[in-house]
Formats: structure tokens, C-alpha cells, sequence
């Protein structure tokens, strides 16, 4: 298995929309390192014809019938809102400036 | 005071349960800021609580078995109204419109609330040293860990401040705290209990289930919130065994005919030889319960850990990614010249702690293309491998038996610098988590002066069979008391 670079554990960190400081990107590197060694082995035991299991319980839909039913009011929705603006949650700008 | 003799003296009248709810929140004003397992005491929700069970008592209801016990809540299980912050600065101060059906049912059921319990952040971690509020301090050793992710649930059990708490058991979080604490700890068979309003972890893997200091106590908990949920599609639609009556059973310590399989993987290789030596102790006081113990082979099993550390990791990047900064907690950098992405990186930078942040980088590196089959899909594969291991020594056997930790409680800071010494603390709890049965953490005796837990894995949906063991055990060693404080 290959050894995690910081370079690639700040792209990492981009992907997950996760400003990470100079110091953690050491930190994180040498510690991700370490652990991927460790956790490589599962490759070690399970053959192609190993099925995968994602789940311990079969995953089914589950529908409900198509009937109003009480939900949280307009206000209950937005009370941990960070921000709010006419009943609905104001959010930052999503186009950039060269957008 | 145990819940069930808590119980026995409201119901009796000998005490209201306003009078116990005062007395478990005094406890806590007096211990609390030395143990720290409370992040929030609902001292007006408590006694409000109580005052209605006191009511309905004085109009001749019906009172259920845990009516006016006082309960505590982890920090990662919705509460309405009540703060909820898994331990997390992302959601400092966030009190949710809505109950979980844990929550609903402790309600229902009568139970009295005393407040939210401290955690590893988002329940990842095994001493609650990642809690953003500061850890738990272990009421055996107020300079160790209790043990994590629930390490608060455990402490405020051990330190009498509550008889019964709510945990959430995704690798261990359950079980590895009740065995530092020397209280009981039981994971449901996954979908047995529901994760509707579950703050969501590993969603795959997370059970939420009870915490007490006597395995019957458990038991009565385990009843009032298990049962299918049909705001869970993973709830499992089938009658809860009969877990109180197992208890009971068990606790006559009458073994006669049980098979017990001593897991092979499990003879003691990076566990301390004190746990051990207990562990061993115990088993040959099941045998004289009348247990029958064979050695079972799960040769799997050592692969868990690192099948688990790429699961629970990639779960948790996603689960995680609902934590943007635009619905609720925290917003940060939010200046009106910032884009949402800049703000969404600022914020889960400011508001996740390091290990959060460990596991969502690594989540996102298994998940990631070119990544996945080595990874995640190996992974997946292993639990298949381990689900086969289960199913074929539960063939032989009743129950499978190890320790539940390879460790006593350490002292704060002594794993923290490798992340990787951490998790072994979840190696022999781990195995359970990815096959989805049920397993329990009962103390079995001490080393060093301090607790050893003594785990009991039984099959998906077999609960009882656990609690009997359990309780049985329990019988013949006895409940372990801390220091006092």
C-alpha cells in the first residue's frame, strides 16, 4: 500500500470541506500513515469470491402511507439555524466572485 | 440503590419520586464538577417529570417497572427542547425540535431525565479525552479515563449520581466504559433498539442501549426502549426476547446446560495479564454454575479492528458531511465576502476536534477512487468473513465469553499520541459490532484496584441469552463498589 503524503492529505482535507492548519497536515500525515499501515491487512484474508456485507440487517424501503401527518412547524425547522431570513435558511454566497 | 429498588420505593410510596430525582440532583452538585459526566443537568425537566409520576401515582394509575427512575442521557441521543451536542463545538447550544424514540420511550415509560452525558466527540473514542467540554474523570481513579465513547454514562452509574444512563455502542462505546467503570453495560442486537434521532456515527454500526450498575437493572431499561420503530428502516419488526425474565433467571446463578465458547483469538495475546487473570477467574466460576466451556475458533476475528477502522471511518465522512453550517450549530466566517464552501471549510475546521477530523480525512481516503477496493470493499468483505464466524461457533455453542477490554482504565494522555494504541482498547468488542449481535459487559472482578469487565456475545437477536449468562455471573461475584468520593 502506498504511504499517505501531506500533499495528499490536505487535497483529502479539501474534499471533505475541511481547512486544515500547516501543523495538523503533519501531524495528520504521520498518524493517517500508521494507521492505514495497520488497517491494510484486511486485504490480506478476503478472496474475490467473498461477497461484502454493508449492512447486518437486509435494507429495505420503508414506506408509510400517504397521509398527512403532524411535522415540526416552520419555526421548529429553523430554531438551530445558524442564520434565517423570511422562514427560510439564509446561506453565504454560493457562486465565487469569478463565477 | 439499585433502579429496581428504586422503583420498589416509589411504587411501594416510601418515597415520591420527586424526593429521589432531589436526591440523585444533590448527588450530582456534590460529585459532578470532580467526575464531570454530566455536559447538562435538566434539573427543571427532571423534577417536572417527577412531579407527574408523583400525580399519577396519587390518582391510582398504573405505574410501569421504571417509573420515577432517574435516568441520564448521552450527549449524542436528541432530546427536545434539552441541549444535545454529541460532545461537539459544531453544535454548542443546538436544542432539537424533536425526541428520539430512545428518548420517547424513557418518556413514556415514566423515567426521569436528569440531564445529558460528556463523550468522545460524535462518540469517536475510547476515554472521552476527545470530548470538546473536557474529559470524564473515572470515579475508581479520578486521574483515568472511564473509558469511551460513553464515558459519562458510565461515570455518573459508577459515581451514584444516576442508576440508570442511555449509551450508544458503535464499536464498543457501550461495553469498554462499563468494564473501566466496574458498572454494566449491554449492546442490543443492531436494529433491536432504534437510531431515530441518533446524532449518526457509523450508521451501520450504531445501537443505542442501557447502562446500569446491575445486570436486571439493564435489563428493565433494555425493555422500555427496544421494539421495532417504524422511523428506522434498519428497526428489526420481530418481538424483543423476554430479557428481564432471562435476568432473572440467570440471577439464581444456575447454569445447568449452557454452553459457553472461549473465543481461541482471544487466549490473551495484548491484554494485561491482571484482565486476564480475572477474566480466567470468572470462567471458572461460570463452571460452577454448571456452564459448559469449549474452545471455539473465529479465526477472523483479529482482522476486525482494521475492517472497522475503514467502515466506521467512511461512514462517518459522510455522516459527517451533514454538519455544513447551513441548517443548524455553528457558522463560522460568515463575513459577507466569504463563499458557502469557505465558510462550510472554516466552520468544520473551527467545530470538529482532532480526532473527528482523523476520521473524516481517512473516511474520505477509503471512500476515495482508486481507494475503495483495497480498502472499504476489503472491509466489507472481512465482515462478511467474521458474520461466518459467528454463525458457525454459534452452531456449537450458546454464547461466546472474553474479556471485554485488554486493559484496565489507563491514566489520561497515555494513548492519545497514537491514535492506534487508542483503538486497540475496541479489540475484543469490535467483532460483535460488525456481525450486529448483542453482547454485554459485566464486571467480573478487579486488577491492579481497578475493574475488569467480563464480555458475553450471544447471536442477532438472542439478547436474552446474554442477560442470563450475565446475571448468572453477576451472581457469583457480586456488584463492585468504587472508593468513595
Amino acid at each position: 500500500m502506498t504511504a499517505i503524503s501531506r500533499e495528499e492529505v490536505a487535497h483529502l482535507a479539501r474534499l471533505s470541506r475541511l481547512a486544515v492548519t500547516e501543523q495538523e497536515l503533519d501531524q495528520f500525515a504521520g498518524q493517517l500513515d500508521v494507521i492505514l499501515q495497520s488497517v491494510a491487512r484486511v486485504g490480506e484474508v478476503a478472496a474475490e469470491d467473498i461477497p461484502p456485507t454493508s449492512h447486518s440487517v437486509p435494507l429495505t424501503n420503508v414506506y408509510r402511507d400517504d397521509v398527512e401527518q403532524p411535522c415540526l412547524t416552520q419555526d421548529e425547522a429553523l430554531s438551530g439555524a445558524p442564520d434565517a431570513a423570511e422562514g427560510r435558511f439564509r446561506v453565504p454566497r454560493i457562486l465565487d466572485e469569478e463565477d | 440503590m439499585t433502579a429496581t429498588e428504586v422503583a420498589a420505593l416509589i411504587s411501594g410510596g416510601e418515597a415520591s419520586a420527586v424526593e429521589v430525582a432531589t436526591a440523585h440532583l444533590d448527588r450530582i452538585d456534590a460529585v459532578d464538577p470532580r467526575v464531570h459526566a454530566f455536559l447538562h443537568v435538566d434539573r427543571e425537566g427532571a423534577l417536572a417529570a417527577a412531579r407527574a409520576v408523583d400525580e399519577k401515582r396519587a390518582a391510582g394509575a398504573q405505574l410501569g417497572p421504571l417509573a420515577g427512575v432517574p435516568v441520564a442521557v448521552k450527549d449524542i441521543v436528541a432530546t427536545r427542547g434539552v441541549p444535545t451536542t454529541a460532545a461537539s463545538k459544531i453544535l454548542e447550544g443546538w436544542r432539537p425540535p424533536y425526541d428520539a424514540t430512545v428518548v420517547a420511550r424513557l418518556r413514556a415509560a415514566g423515567t426521569v431525565m436528569l440531564g445529558k452525558t460528556n463523550m468522545d466527540e460524535f462518540a469517536m473514542g475510547s476515554s472521552t479525552e476527545y470530548s470538546a467540554y473536557g474529559p470524564t474523570n473515572n470515579p475508581w481513579d479520578l486521574g483515568r479515563i472511564p473509558g469511551g465513547s460513553g464515558g459519562g454514562s458510565a461515570a455518573a452509574l459508577a459515581a451514584y449520581e444516576a442508576p440508570l444512563a442511555i449509551g450508544t455502542d458503535t464499536g464498543g462505546s457501550i461495553r469498554q466504559p462499563g468494564a473501566v467503570t466496574g458498572t454494566v453495560g449491554a449492546k442490543p442486537t443492531y436494529g433491536g433498539t432504534s437510531r431515530y434521532g441518533l446524532i449518526a456515527f457509523s450508521s451501520s454500526l450504531d445501537t443505542p442501549g442501557p447502562c446500569a450498575r446491575t445486570v436486571t437493572d439493564a435489563a428493565l431499561l433494555h425493555a422500555v426502549i427496544a421494539g421495532h420503530d417504524p422511523r428506522d428502516s434498519t428497526s428489526i419488526p420481530q418481538p424483543v426476547p423476554d430479557v428481564v425474565a432471562a435476568a432473572r433467571q440467570g440471577a439464581t446463578g444456575d447454569l445447568t446446560g449452557v454452553r459457553l465458547g472461549l473465543v481461541t483469538e482471544f487466549s490473551g495475546e495484548g491484554a494485561e495479564p491482571g484482565v486476564m487473570a480475572a477474566f480466567r477467574d470468572a470462567v471458572e466460576k461460570l463452571v460452577k454454575l454448571g456452564a459448559e466451556i469449549v474452545e471455539v475458533s473465529c479465526p477472523h476475528f483479529q482482522y476486525a479492528l482494521p475492517a472497522y477502522y475503514l467502515i466506521a471511518p467512511s461512514e462517518c465522512s459522510s455522516n459527517l458531511a451533514r454538519f455544513d453550517g447551513v441548517r443548524y450549530g455553528l457558522r463560522v466566517g460568515d463575513d459577507g465576502n466569504r463563499s458557502l464552501e469557505e465558510v462550510m471549510s472554516l466552520t468544520r475546521e473551527a467545530g470538529f476536534g482532532p480526532e473527528v477530523k482523523r476520521r473524516v480525512i481517512l473516511g474520505t481516503y477509503a471512500l476515495s477512487s482508486g481507494y475503495y477496493d483495497a480498502y472499504y470493499g476489503q472491509a466489507q468483505k472481512v465482515r462478511t468473513l467474521i458474520t461466518r464466524d459467528f454463525t458457525s461457533a454459534f452452531e456449537r455453542v450458546d454464547a461466546l465469553i472474553s474479556p471485554t477490554t485488554p486493559f484496565v482504565a489507563f491514566p489520561f494522555g497515555s494513548r492519545t499520541s497514537d491514535p492506534y494504541q487508542m483503538y486497540l482498547a475496541d479489540l475484543f468488542t469490535i467483532p460483535t459490532n460488525l456481525y450486529g449481535g448483542p453482547a454485554i459487559s459485566v464486571p467480573c472482578g478487579l486488577s491492579e484496584g481497578l475493574p475488569v469487565g467480563f464480555q458475553v456475545m450471544a447471536p442477532t437477536m438472542a439478547d436474552d441469552r446474554m442477560y442470563r449468562v450475565a446475571a448468572a455471573l453477576e451472581s457469583a461475584v457480586g456488584t463492585l463498589t468504587p472508593p468513595p468520593l
